[in-house]
């Protein structure tokens, strides 16, 4: 198979480390594919830049940091701004379209959905937003099933998530459904 | 879990240190958080208290040590966790630890250093504090890891070295592993070799000499507070633990110290070993800097460059002889790590020819990269950038 170099970004806060830990814990352990998480942040709790590296892969991952990531993620226009000129040429980029104005000047498929808002008005609360835009991801890149997604999920939320998370993640879906990853 | 089932889990390298020294039979752990190695604090402080084991977040770095020091004296298997700021505040203890020969093993997630640094940002900048960090002449071991399975065995590794040798060891790895996650596979509790403390045999109400060896060089211990009474100290002593100035005793201790370890090097010695066998250039590295030359090695084999990389798990002591085997038909030597060349000093100095070995390193706090890795090799054999 070829790699999936995907790099997730966004502001301390959002849950862009723990979507990309579910995303590659399901890879590995539910899939039986090889991953690797790693992340970079600064001293700040919330707010500030924050990125986290996925590689997925049915050989040894060696070196675990994304360089140029072929699936980039941008969750803050800080985000995009900063990690959109590493997007490999035909690469992907999925933004929340209500947060994020991508510059023009990229040479990679943009897919815009207003997951914020949709986590926001059918849940009431945006903390399940990154399961939806989870959810998106899963759906435009086909890496992982939904099912063992799902299990991810049950695995490592106390019960009274698993409601809110199948919710957030079939929106994701849902909402990327119209969509698809033009690949060379 | 059944006995006979693996767990399989998807963690940290810091919780696979965890998990690595429970499984050992980590009974202890003081210390006080600081980043990039806190998970493993805040997961003992989960785990051990379900055990009967005991966590004390202690008001420093240097109490930490102590009570580490005093945990396992009393009996535990005692363990703390810190980076290079509270490294630098762990050594007096350290040198104590030495000193009155207490297994024990520290934790040292690397950050970049000086002083407070950067702490979230990744380094290897402790190899030689590992080493002296601690005042006078001694021996100590110190171990890293490049992957989560690799943490996880290290650590049991550690605390079987601290238990036999009687000494603190060293786990240095840096913010890379700690914080990067891969599976973990954990095999049923006897699969791996643990070595338990071990105890005199003398009985109640006889003399015990804490620090008289049996003939194979061990020193069994009594758990102190228990059964015999005897003395600890920092001084040089004797055979009962009391202070000596005696000039034969005090020879004999200093040389023990240095030579227990000294001396078996080559049993210390944990490595992992790529491509060796016909490599015309051998890149040496470890931590997580030896993902980034295996990438390199890997990539180079495919395009038929004759790269190797010997990738060592035990730094201190430093194994000479295994360096110097791997290396003896290389053209090259390139040692990768990311400090100013703490282990490229000491490769150069058990080679035959020092000026054939090159530092390939990055000081910035980000992982080295391939691409680092291949810009000064391709200079370096003469193939141009």
């Amino acid at each position: 198979m070829e790699r999936y170099r995907f790099l997730l970004s966004g502001s301390g806060g959002q849950g862009v480390i723990t979507m990309a830990i579910l995303l590659a814990e399901t890879a590995s352990i539910q899939e039986g594919l090889m991953s690797v998480q790693s992340q970079s942040y600064g001293p700040e709790a919330r707010g500030g830049a924050t990125r986290s590296d996925v590689i997925v892969a049915d050989t040894p991952i060696l070196f675990p940091k994304v360089t140029q990531p072929n699936i980039l993620v941008a969750l803050t226009n800080e985000a995009a701004a900063k990690y959109l000129p590493l997007i490999r040429p035909g690469g992907l980029l999925l933004y929340d379209s209500e947060l994020v104005q991508p510059g023009e000047r990229i040479d990679a498929q943009r897919i815009g959905l207003p997951m914020y808002r949709a986590t926001r008005e059918k849940l009431g609360r945006t903390v399940a937003f990154n399961i939806c835009v989870l959810g998106a991801l899963v759906s435009l890149t086909e890496i992982v099933r939904l099912p063992s997604v799902r299990k991810t999920l049950e695995k490592n939320f106390v019960p009274a998530h698993h409601e809110a998370n199948k919710t957030a993640l079939g929106l994701g879906v849902e909402l990327a459904k119209p969509h698809s990853w033009d690949r060379y | 879990m059944s006995k006979k089932e693996r767990n399989i889990s998807f963690v940290q390298g810091n919780e696979a240190c965890v998990r690595g020294a429970l499984y050992a039979g980590v009974k202890f752990f003081a210390g006080y958080p600081i980043t990039p190695s806190t998970e493993i604090a805040e997961q003992l402080a989960r785990e051990l208290p379900r055990i009967g084991g005991s966590f004390i977040q202690m008001e420093d770095e240097i109490a930490s040590m102590c009570a580490v020091c005093g945990a396992s004296l009393a009996g535990s298997k005692a363990m703390t966790a810190t980076s290079g700021p509270g490294f630098s505040l762990k050594q007096e203890a350290i040198g104590y630890a030495v000193m009155a020969e207490i297994p024990c093993v520290v934790v040292n997630v690397q950050r970049a250093g000086p002083s407070t640094g950067l702490p979230t940002k990744a380094a290897q900048g402790d190899v030689n504090q590992a080493r002296w960090g601690t005042h006078g002449d001694h021996s100590i071991i110190a171990m890293t890891a490049s992957g989560i399975q690799d943490v996880f065995n290290v650590t049991i590794e550690a605390f079987n070295f601290a238990e036999t040798y009687r000494t603190p060891v060293i786990l240095l790895f840096d913010e890379v592993v700690g914080h990067m996650r891969e599976k973990l596979v954990i095999p049923p509790q006897g699969e791996l070799p643990v070595v338990e403390r071990l105890k005199t045999s003398v009985k109640v109400g006889v003399n015990y000499h804490p620090y008289l060896p049996r003939e194979d060089g061990r020193l069994p211990m009594s758990d102190y507070g228990g059964e015999h009474r005897f003395h600890v100290t920092g001084l040089y002593h004797n055979i009962w633990g009391f202070p000596t100035e005696n000039p034969d005793e005090s020879h004999r201790l200093l040389r023990h110290l240095v030579d227990k370890l000294e001396n078996r090097a080559h049993l210390l010695a944990r490595w992992k070993e790529h491509h060796l066998e016909d490599a015309e250039s051998v890149l040496i590295s470890y931590g997580s800097s030896a993902r980034s030359a295996l990438h390199h090695v890997e990539g180079c084999r495919a395009k038929g460059h004759r790269h190797g990389l010997l990738e060592l798990q035990t730094l201190w002591p430093f194994p000479k002889q295994l360096v110097r085997e791997k290396t003896a038909r290389a053209r090259h030597v390139f040692v990768v790590e990311m400090n100013m060349g703490q282990i490229t000093s000491q490769v150069k100095a058990v080679v035959d020819d020092p000026d054939n070995v090159f530092l390939i390193n990055r000081l910035d706090g980000s992982l080295v990269t391939p691409s680092d890795i291949e810009s000064i090799i391709r200079v370096v054999e003469g193939r141009g950038v």
